[in-house]
């Protein structure tokens, strides 16, 4: 295989007519479920997936349910409106703030980021987010993740964060997507609907998902994607500019923290384009030369994906129980 | 606790650490050069963990820029990163 920058260009009405496809005969034929719930957050997969959904089951037959918080950015709410409104849905307006205020979401989370920034308060403003070093290219170096605090006056500090500050700063914004999962389960069993799932490859691939949040769906309908193709869909099917413009992120913290600087520390243009050519086994030199990198810089790029894939194979792995063992069941004793 | 002053004694509380927070076992089957990342044993929970543990253990200070496969690959790697910065903190 020869390797250009075009090698993931995807013929998109072939692409959108198949899962269209995949998404009737798995949520209707298997599922016998009438429609799709989808979780809209402004952001360019769940526009993309909607877009198919209402292409797979019709407008009527499709629930668009934006879930705002507190901490989110209001453009996404205006986003998903103006996304609804593009393909012919009434979105419904869930905002979990309530929710995640009864499980002590923001509490247990400001608690651990005190814990390293005393001065924090989100009461005065405070806003923070969690990110990793953005030099991979450059230095390679690993997953390593700090906290950054961003002052009511817009200073920002960053400081590393301790495990136990990252557990639980983690496990309390978890809390999210898990309240997001359970609020799509319940529009979707009041009307015999599935949840549709809007993570791409990048995502489910490299673990940037919640298990049994934004991950607890019925049916992936965007997880072979790269999130460059997932691009090259919303063009076609007419996604809003301005969800096609937006910078992806996280929506997840109080301060604006993008995908990149979150988790995948590249830009997608060239960090799908290196995992595709490690799938593919394209030689490191050709992969480099193509790209115009170095080959010590696509090796990082290669590791840093093979790292990420490995250690959070926990994230895709379905509950393992065991076999009944019958071997050790007792024979009936025989009547003399 | 730290141990600023016996250069033969970081080897083995970083392959107990490892054995015991990482691999959940009582031994470390590993060799000293053997690649952590490579065998998935550090994942970025890990690092955190790790970069504690060296700052807790060996009153080092790990900077982010020094968080890097070179560093931090083997226990070889770790050993001699942790007596690199003893050196300078000496110096």
């Amino acid at each position: 295989m020869h390797f250009s920058k075009r090698i993931l260009d995807l013929d998109p009405a072939g692409e959108t007519d198949r899962i269209v496809r995949f998404l009737q005969q798995n949520v209707r034929q298997k599922m016998k479920r009438h429609g799709g719930v989808v979780g809209i957050s402004g952001g360019i997969d769940s526009a993309v997936v909607l877009g198919l959904t209402v292409r797979a089951f019709g407008p009527k037959n499709v629930v668009a349910v934006m879930m705002p918080d507190k901490d989110s950015d209001p453009i996404s709410e205006s986003l998903g409106r103006e996304l609804a409104a593009c393909f012919g849905v009434e979105p419904l307006l869930e905002n979990i703030t309530n929710a995640l205020e009864g499980f002590n979401c923001y509490r247990r989370r400001d608690q651990a980021i005190q814990r390293v920034f005393p001065q924090y308060d989100a009461s005065k403003g405070y806003k923070a987010k969690i990110v990793l070093p953005q030099d991979l290219l450059e230095a390679g170096t690993l997953n390593f993740f700090s906290v950054t605090i961003i002052t009511p006056d817009g200073r920002e500090e960053t400081r590393p964060l301790p495990p136990r500050e990252l557990l639980e700063i983690v496990a309390a914004s978890n809390l999210k997507q898990r309240s997001r999962m359970s609020t799509l389960y319940f529009h979707a069993e009041a009307r015999q609907f599935a949840v549709i799932g809007t993570a791409n490859k990048n995502e489910f691939a490299q673990g940037f998902f919640v298990k049994y949040g934004d991950g607890g769906v019925d049916i992936q309908a965007i997880a072979h994607l790269f999130k460059t193709q997932v691009y090259q869909l919303a063009r076609f099917l007419g996604v809003p500019e301005g969800i096609q413009k937006r910078i992806p992120t996280t929506d997840t913290y109080s301060a604006p923290c993008d995908q990149q600087e979150f988790f995948f520390r590249l830009p997608f243009e060239t960090l799908d384009l290196l995992w595709f050519a490690k799938e593919q086994g394209i030689p490191v030199p050709e992969v480099a030369s193509g790209m115009g990198l170095s080959e010590v810089q696509v090796q990082r790029v290669f590791d840093d994906i093979g790292r990420k894939q490995r250690t959070t194979e926990f994230l895709r792995l379905s509950p393992p129980a065991l076999e009944p063992e019958t071997s050790s069941v007792p024979e009936p004793a025989m009547a003399k | 606790m730290t141990d600023k002053t016996d250069n033969h004694q970081v080897e083995p509380p970083i392959r107990d650490f490892i054995a015991t927070n990482l691999l959940y076992s009582k031994d470390f089957p590993h060799a000293d050069d053997a690649s952590l990342l490579r065998e998935g044993i550090i994942d970025s929970l890990g690092v955190v963990e790790l970069v504690s543990f060296l700052q807790t253990r060996f009153g080092v200070k790990v900077e982010q820029q020094e968080v890097r496969p070179e560093n931090f690959d083997s226990v070889a790697k770790l050993a001699a990163f942790v007596r690199r910065k003893q050196a300078q903190a000496v110096a």
